[in-house]
């Protein structure tokens, strides 16, 4: 069972949720893709066990094979690399790294080297296994670093907590693509509404089944309940807005660690995200029999 | 001699544009003859990335030896500097008060970048 946090809204509580619904599940990989600014570890205070760096190809121009024929410029559809009349410049934080501009090089000018753009780390907590991707501060792409950490992924027979970043960019989408669940963490606020039905359209681009979580409930109006109702989309839990969770959170503790009275909540949350997994599963199974 | 100014219009008296890799315009103004051409930039205005590296192309490929505009990024620097094209800043309302000022020698050769790229 993979679950992706999301929220479209940043500062919902995408890694409270998620870290909280590791904590009481006992057994589960978390994994954090926000790796632009990762921070589970700050919830699950894990012992680093290893750290992998993530590279990244670019291209690199013999000059002296070179005729600056613009092939490599022209099929670069990232404007990574530049032919002048006399020299070529390349671009790596630009470079998408898909291998074009060797593939068409007709004089075979170009090789490719690697370069480090983050890395990804793995600690554990007693049954937590924790998976951070970590973007060096300067670099544009973060979505590399997702891939390697999905890549990395020793899927076993545990529950994987994706944590994904705000937004619905390429970054979101990657981290959703190939779960089993879009649980969307949102706000009760017209911000919150407004990037939430961003993200729903997204899950829904990637056919995951949606849950909604309403986090700091009581604050704002009743667009985002009125919004569920109106797209069938289930609430599955709601969490007051209430200043000891935030007092909680900022010390490094889970809603979970700070009142153990969530782990239950969060259980009955689980069930209910398998069920509905469950359902999905059934409807495709039935309508690909059809 | 042949200097290109970033512009949103087709006229001396056009604004000169302080953005150079979206500028929407390049007028290239020939010392020698005294005649201008326009070179649209268009292309680049909703490009999602590498903007000033194509427009430091354009400019390139206009042949034009000077660069004025109001601000230069990291990146179109570079393709700049590797073109052999000295860049210079102004904050000259119009590119007829730019090209007065280059004329009278009140512009600084840029050195570095001014600004950040917007990936920094």
């Amino acid at each position: 069972m993979m679950i992706a946090v999301a929220s479209g809204k940043g500062g919902t509580g995408k890694t409270l949720i998620a870290a909280s619904l590791a904590l009481s599940l006992g057994k589960a990989i978390l994994v954090d893709c926000d790796v632009e600014e990762p921070n589970a570890h700050l919830l699950i205070s894990p012992q680093w066990q290893l750290t992998k760096e993530v590279l990244l190809p670019f291209p690199k121009v013999d000059l002296a094979k070179c005729n600056f024929c613009q092939e490599c410029q022209r099929v670069c559809r990232f404007g990574a690399i530049v032919v002048l009349a006399d020299q070529v410049l390349t671009f790596p934080e630009l470079c998408h790294s898909c291998g074009a501009c060797a593939l068409i090089c007709p004089s075979k000018a170009i090789s490719e080297e690697k370069r480090k753009i983050g890395e990804i780390r793995v600690g554990i907590r007693n049954g937590i296994k924790l998976m951070e991707g970590r973007l060096q501060v300067g670099e544009p792409m973060a979505t590399p670093i997702i891939r390697e950490l999905k890549r990395w992924l020793d899927k076993e027979d545990s529950t994987i907590i994706f944590d994904a970043p705000p937004g619905t960019s390429c970054p979101v989408i990657h981290t959703l693509r190939a779960t089993d669940y879009a649980l969307l963490v949102t706000e009760p606020t017209p911000f919150g509404l407004n990037d939430l039905r961003l993200a729903v359209g997204v899950a829904r681009k990637l056919n995951l089944p949606i849950g909604l979580i309403i986090n700091k409930a009581g604050i704002g109006d009743r667009g985002v309940y009125d919004y569920a109702q109106e797209q069938n989309l289930p609430i599955l839990l709601e969490i007051p807005e209430d200043r000891a969770i935030a007092e909680a959170y900022s010390r490094g503790k889970s809603l979970v660690e700070a009142f153990p009275e969530y782990k239950k909540i969060f259980l009955g949350l689980f069930e209910k995200i398998n069920l509905q997994a469950g359902e999905n599963v059934r409807k495709a199974v039935g309508s690909s029999k059809r | 001699m042949r200097i290109a100014f970033t512009t949103s219009g087709e006229t001396l008296d056009a604004p000169l544009d302080s953005r150079f890799g979206r500028a929407p315009k390049f007028l290239i103004y020939d010392l020698d003859t005294n005649t201008l051409e326009v070179i649209d930039n268009g292309q680049n205005l909703n490009a999602a990335q590498g903007a000033g590296i194509q427009a430091a192309q354009t400019v390139a490929r206009s042949g034009a030896n000077s660069l004025v505009t109001g601000h230069c990024g990291p990146k179109a620097f570079r393709v700049l500097a590797a073109a052999g094209i000295k860049i210079f800043t102004s904050d000259a309302p119009t590119v007829a008060a730019a090209l007065e000022q280059y004329r009278a020698g009140k512009l600084a050769e840029a050195k570095a970048a001014d600004v950040e790229g917007h990936w920094a």
